[in-house]
């Protein structure tokens, strides 16, 4: 069997590779992918907790689901206005984007 | 170590290593596609823990729809083939010291856990998760308000997506 430390290290380690990415990349649409990373990391949580713990609680699977519409939901906005800033700016990268800063 | 441990290995390496490749690949077009490899693997490990419906929602709104989604992105915004000046900005450095300090916290915390290394139980055997899911999503004792809330989000997403990337001119 597979002990649970396994899940939960491997989520770990995906969630900190998203952390990056969000952090150092340039491209706006490069930090929305290591954002899709960190979602998929807690969602990998939530499934491994519901199937250690009580299986016929449904709240793990239920919430991994509900990650997914938001998720669905956060691409489809963060890379309309990417194309929406890219329309207007000609660029793409995110420290370009300075328009709000005094 | 069993055969179920191999496997399991296998796919979380392969999962990290393509993860890894999402954020240091330098054409967008290959992250995308690494990205479609890190989601396989996460609907594997979807389907190692029993959750066999996640798995194929994994692969079928995150693949299908979001990579793909990426992918139009990444084209319908690049001057040119090649990306040009650097990938990552100046202080990537304290964004790799952020992550790693990031995943040893997270370690040593979850290490300190009682339940940190315990074994699953045996599923119940006539238990049906896809069942018990539907269940819980639509019962009024259950998750249906997470679940109304979250189709009103998506009806919101997508007016806020078409008006956001409407051409005016």
């Amino acid at each position: 069997m597979i002990p649970l430390s396994w899940y939960l290290i491997l989520a770990a380690g995906l969630f900190s590779i998203g952390l990056f990415g969000v952090l150092v990349r340039r491209n706006a649409v490069a930090i929305l992918l290591g954002v899709e990373l960190m979602l998929n990391a807690v969602n990998i949580n939530l499934v491994a907790f519901w199937r250690y713990g009580d299986v016929a609680l449904m709240a793990g699977q239920v919430f991994a689901i509900i990650v997914f519409a938001v998720a669905a939901a956060e691409v489809a906005v963060g890379l309309a206005l990417v194309i929406s800033v890219y329309r207007r700016r000609n660029t793409v990268v995110a420290e370009d984007l300075d328009l709000l800063k005094w | 170590m069993t055969g179920e441990q191999i496997f399991f290995l296998i796919v979380g390496i392969v999962t990290l290593i393509s993860g890894l490749m999402v954020v240091t690949v330098r054409n967008l077009i290959h992250a995308a596609l690494w990205l479609v490899a890190t989601l396989f693997g996460v609907a594997m490990i979807y389907a190692i823990l029993n959750a066999g419906f996640l798995a194929v929602v994994q692969v079928v709104v995150y693949i299908g729809a979001i990579a793909i989604l990426f992918i139009f992105a990444v084209m319908l915004t690049r001057r040119q083939a090649a990306e040009t000046g650097a990938s990552v900005n100046s202080n990537w450095w304290l964004g790799a010291i952020a992550a790693v300090a990031t995943f040893a916290g997270l370690f040593f915390l979850l290490k300190s856990w009682s339940g940190f290394s315990k074994t699953a139980a045996a599923i119940p055997s006539g238990f049906d998760a896809v069942n018990q899911l539907g269940d819980a999503l639509t019962s009024a004792n259950g998750y249906v308000l997470p679940f109304e809330v979250a189709s009103v989000l998506l009806l919101a997403a997508l007016v806020g997506a078409v008006y956001l990337a409407f051409n005016k001119k």
